[in-house]
C-alpha cells in the first residue's frame, strides 16, 4: 500500500511539473517532449487507478500520433514563436479578466453541484466486478452492444474525416515523377550506362 | 442478424439510416474504382439512394425507440427526414452540371453530401445527448469539406477554413453544456433528462447547461449572435454547396432544437422561452437591416435565411403545439423557397462564366421573362406577401406568438418583415425596370424543374395547404 502511494506521488508531481514546463519552455520542441513526458506519467497514474486500458490508450493515441505529430508540426513549419508571444504583455488584461470571468462561472456551477440522493448507488451502467472481468473486456461488454450505435457512427465519422482529407489535399500532378518499376527493370547497360572518354583533367564533360 | 434482432428488437426504424450508411460506402468504392471518372453515375446513384431512403422511410411501420432510446421516430422525425432527403436530392440535381462547366467534378460530392444526410437524419432522431453531438459531427464534419471542395479557389478554401474553425468552436461549447446537462441530471436521453429535471427542479448549473447547448444549436441554425460566418461562408462556397447549405442543413438543425427544448426541457420551458425570445427578435431585425446594403446575392441570400430562421423560432419561443406546428410549416416553405431561388442563382451564367452581383439581374425581364417571373414569385413569397407560401409560413408562428401572449415578439417580426420586404422588392424593380446587359446562357433541364416546382409550390401553396397543415399537425402533435 506504501509502495501505490509512493508512486502516486511520483506520478502526480511529474505530470505537474511537466505540464508546468509544457506552457513555459521556451523550445517548442521541449514544450511537446514535456507534454509526452506528462502524458506518460498520467498513464501510470491511470494504471495506479485500476484502469489499464486507458493507460494504454493514452500511450498509443497521444504519446504514439498524437504528440508525434505535434512535434512533426513544430519541426517542419516554421513557426516564430518569439513573434507570437510579442504580444503577450498587450493581450494579457483582456485575456485575464476572460479568464477570471470563466473562473468564477465555473465556481458558480461548481458551488451548486451536489451529488443526487442514489446516484450512487444506481447508476445507468453499473461497473462489474474487476475481478471476474478485466477492464477491457468490460469496456468491450457495453462498447459492442449498449453503445454499439454510437460507436459506428464514430466510424461513419472517422470516415468522413478520411475522405475530407484526401479530397482537400491529394493532388494528382501530371509533373509528378513517380517510380515507374517496368521502366527500371527493363532497362540494360546499353540504356543506363554512358561510357565518356577524352576527358582533360579539370575541364569537366562538355554540355 | 437473430442476435443483433434480439439485441435491438426494433432495428427497422433506423433502415433508411443503415441503408444511407451502406451506401454511402459502395458509392466511395465505385467512385475509387472507376478512377475519379464515374461524377455523373456517383451523382445520379446517390440521388437513387436517398430517394430509396425516403420511400423505406414512409413505408416503415410503427415508431418507437431503438439503441436503448437513443434514436426515436416519430411522426414529427418522418417528417423532417422527409424535408431533409427532400433538400439533400435537390442539391445533388442542381450541382451536376455547376460541377461540370466549373470543372471541378469529384465523386467525393454527392458522397459527402449523403453523408452530411445521414448526419441530419441522425440529429432528427436524436433522443440523447451522444446522439445529438454525434449527428451534429458527422454533418458539420461534412459540411466542412463540402464549403472547401473547390480547393484551387482562395474564396472556397477560406470558406472552409473559416466554418471549420468557427463550427469547431461551437461543438466545443455544445459539448460543455452537455457534459454540464449531464452532470446535473445524471442522464444522457431526453427524456430521462426532463424526468430528472420533473424530479429535483432547475438549478444554477443546469441553466448554464441550457445557455451553452443552446449557444451550440444557434451557431448550427446560424442565428443571431451566432451568424458571423453565415455570410463568408455563404459567398465563398461553389454555389450548389450553398444551394445545399442554405436548405437541408438549417432543417435538420431547427427539428434538433425543437426535440431538445420540447422533449428535454419542458419543465423548464420559462428558462429557454427568454433565450429564443431574444435570438428570435435579434435574428429578425438584423436578417432585415444587414441585408439592405448587400450587392453580391448570396450574401443577401445569407442575411435573407439568418432573418428567416429568426422569424421560424417565433413559433418556438411560443412553446406550444400550434407554435411547433408553425416552425414545422415555416421549414417546408422555407426548403421550397430557398431552393428555388438557388436555382435562380445557379442561372446566372453568362458566357465569361458565374456572375453573382445582384446588379447582373438588371435587364432580366427583357431577356429572360419565364426566368424573371419565377424570381419574382420567389421574391414576394420570401418578403411574405399574400397569396403566396411565404405569407402563410409566417401568418401560422404569428399567430402561435400571439396565442401565448408574446405580443412584443410578434409586433418586432412584423415590422422587420416590413423592413425585409425592401430588399426583396429591389432585386425585383432590379429585375425589371433596370437597363438590361448581356442575356445569361440557357438554363439547364433540371434548374428548371427546381425553379418550376418550387415556383408553382409557393404560388398556389392555398390549393395544397389543407394536406401539408394536416401532415404538420401530425407531426407537430406527435412530439406533446
Amino acid at each position: 500500500m506504501i509502495l501505490t502511494a509512493i508512486f502516486f506521488y511520483l506520478f502526480a508531481t511529474v505530470t505537474i511539473g511537466a505540464a508546468f514546463m509544457v506552457i513555459t519552455a521556451r523550445n517548442p520542441v521541449h514544450a511537446v517532449l514535456f507534454l509526452i513526458l506528462a502524458f506518460v506519467n498520467s498513464a501510470g497514474l491511470f494504471m495506479l487507478a485500476g484502469a489499464e486500458f486507458l493507460a494504454f490508450i493514452l500511450i498509443v493515441v497521444y504519446v504514439g500520433a498524437v504528440a508525434v505529430l505535434f512535434l512533426f508540426v513544430v519541426m517542419m513549419l516554421d513557426v516564430d514563436f518569439a513573434e507570437l508571444r510579442s504580444g503577450f504583455l498587450d493581450y494579457l488584461p483582456v485575456g485575464g479578466v476572460v479568464g477570471l470571468i470563466v473562473l468564477a462561472e465555473l465556481l458558480l456551477v461548481l458551488g451548486s453541484w451536489v451529488v443526487a440522493p442514489g446516484a450512487i448507488g444506481d447508476p445507468v451502467q453499473p461497473i462489474p466486478d474487476m475481478d471476474q472481468v478485466s477492464n477491457v473486456e468490460a469496456l468491450g461488454n457495453i462498447l459492442y452492444t449498449r453503445y454499439v450505435f454510437f460507436f459506428q457512427i464514430a466510424g461513419m465519422i472517422l470516415l468522413v474525416a478520411m475522405v475530407g482529407a484526401i479530397v482537400l489535399t491529394l493532388h494528382h500532378k501530371d509533373k509528378a515523377l513517380r517510380q515507374n518499376i517496368g521502366d527500371q527493370v527493363a532497362r540494360t547497360p546499353a540504356t543506363a550506362i554512358e561510357v565518356v572518354s577524352d576527358v582533360e583533367p579539370g575541364k569537366g564533360l562538355k554540355g | 442478424m437473430g442476435e443483433l434482432l434480439t439485441l435491438f428488437p426494433n432495428l427497422n426504424l433506423a433502415l433508411p439510416e443503415l441503408i444511407l450508411a451502406i451506401g454511402s460506402m459502395v458509392l466511395l468504392m465505385i467512385g475509387a474504382y472507376s478512377g475519379g471518372k464515374a461524377t455523373g453515375l456517383v451523382s445520379g446513384l446517390a440521388m437513387a439512394l436517398l430517394v430509396v431512403a425516403g420511400f423505406i422511410l414512409l413505408t416503415t411501420e410503427g415508431t418507437g425507440t431503438v439503441f436503448h432510446g437513443a434514436f426515436i421516430l416519430d411522426e414529427f422525425a418522418i417528417f423532417m427526414k422527409m424535408l431533409v432527403l427532400t433538400g439533400s436530392v435537390v442539391a445533388i440535381a442542381m450541382s451536376v452540371n455547376f460541377m461540370k462547366r466549373e470543372q471541378f467534378d469529384k465523386f467525393e460530392f454527392p458522397v459527402l453530401i449523403v453523408l452530411a444526410t445521414l448526419g441530419m437524419m441522425l440529429m432528427v432522431s436524436a433522443n440523447d445527448m451522444i446522439t445529438l453531438y454525434l449527428g451534429i459531427e458527422l454533418q458539420s464534419l461534412s459540411l466542412y469539406v463540402l464549403a472547401a471542395i473547390n480547393r484551387d479557389s482562395v474564396r472556397s478554401t477560406e470558406a472552409g477554413l473559416k466554418y471549420f474553425v468557427l463550427g469547431a468552436l461551437s461543438s466545443g461549447m455544445l459539448l460543455y453544456g452537455v457534459s454540464l446537462i449531464y452532470g446535473f441530471t445524471g442522464q444522457t436521453n431526453f427524456t430521462g433528462i426532463a424526468e430528472a429535471m420533473a424530479g429535483s427542479g432547475r438549478s444554477l448549473g443546469l441553466i448554464f447547461g441550457l445557455v451553452f447547448l443552446v449557444a451550440g444549436l444557434a451557431f448550427k441554425i446560424s442565428v443571431v449572435p451566432f451568424h458571423m460566418w453565415t455570410p463568408d461562408v455563404y459567398e465563398g462556397s461553389p454555389t450548389p454547396v450553398t444551394a445545399f447549405f442554405s436548405a437541408a442543413p438549417k432543417v435538420a438543425a431547427m427539428a434538433l432544437f425543437i426535440r431538445v427544448v420540447i422533449d428535454a426541457f419542458e419543465p423548464i420551458s420559462k428558462d429557454w422561452q427568454q433565450i429564443i425570445v431574444f435570438i428570435s427578435i435579434a435574428s429578425m431585425v438584423l436578417g432585415a437591416f444587414a441585408a439592405i446594403g448587400q450587392t453580391n446575392i448570396k450574401r443577401l441570400m445569407a442575411y435573407s435565411s439568418i432573418g428567416h430562421m429568426g422569424f421560424a423560432l417565433v413559433g418556438l419561443a411560443a412553446g406550444t403545439q400550434a407554435g411547433i406546428n408553425g416552425v414545422i410549416l415555416y421549414m417546408v416553405i422555407y426548403l421550397a423557397m430557398t431552393l428555388g431561388t438557388f436555382a435562380c442563382i445557379l442561372a446566372m451564367r453568362r458566357k465569361s462564366g458565374m456572375v453573382e452581383e445582384i446588379k447582373d439581374l438588371s435587364g432580366l425581364a427583357k431577356n429572360n421573362p419565364v426566368l424573371a417571373l419565377f424570381m419574382t414569385l420567389l421574391m414576394f413569397s420570401l418578403a411574405g406577401i399574400p397569396p403566396l407560401a411565404g405569407f402563410f409560413a409566417k401568418y401560422f408562428v404569428f399567430l402561435a406568438a400571439i396565442e401565448a401572449e408574446l405580443y412584443a415578439l410578434a409586433i418586432i417580426g412584423v415590422l422587420s418583415s416590413v423592413v425585409g420586404a425592401f430588399y426583396y422588392l429591389r432585386i425585383i424593380k432590379i429585375m425589371w425596370f433596370d437597363e438590361g446587359e448581356d442575356s445569361f446562357v440557357p438554363m439547364s433541364g433540371e434548374l428548371k424543374l427546381v425553379l418550376g416546382a418550387s415556383g408553382i409550390f409557393v404560388t398556389l401553396f392555398y390549393l395544397v395547404a389543407g394536406p401539408i397543415f394536416a401532415a404538420t399537425s401530425g407531426a407537430a402533435s406527435s412530439l406533446f
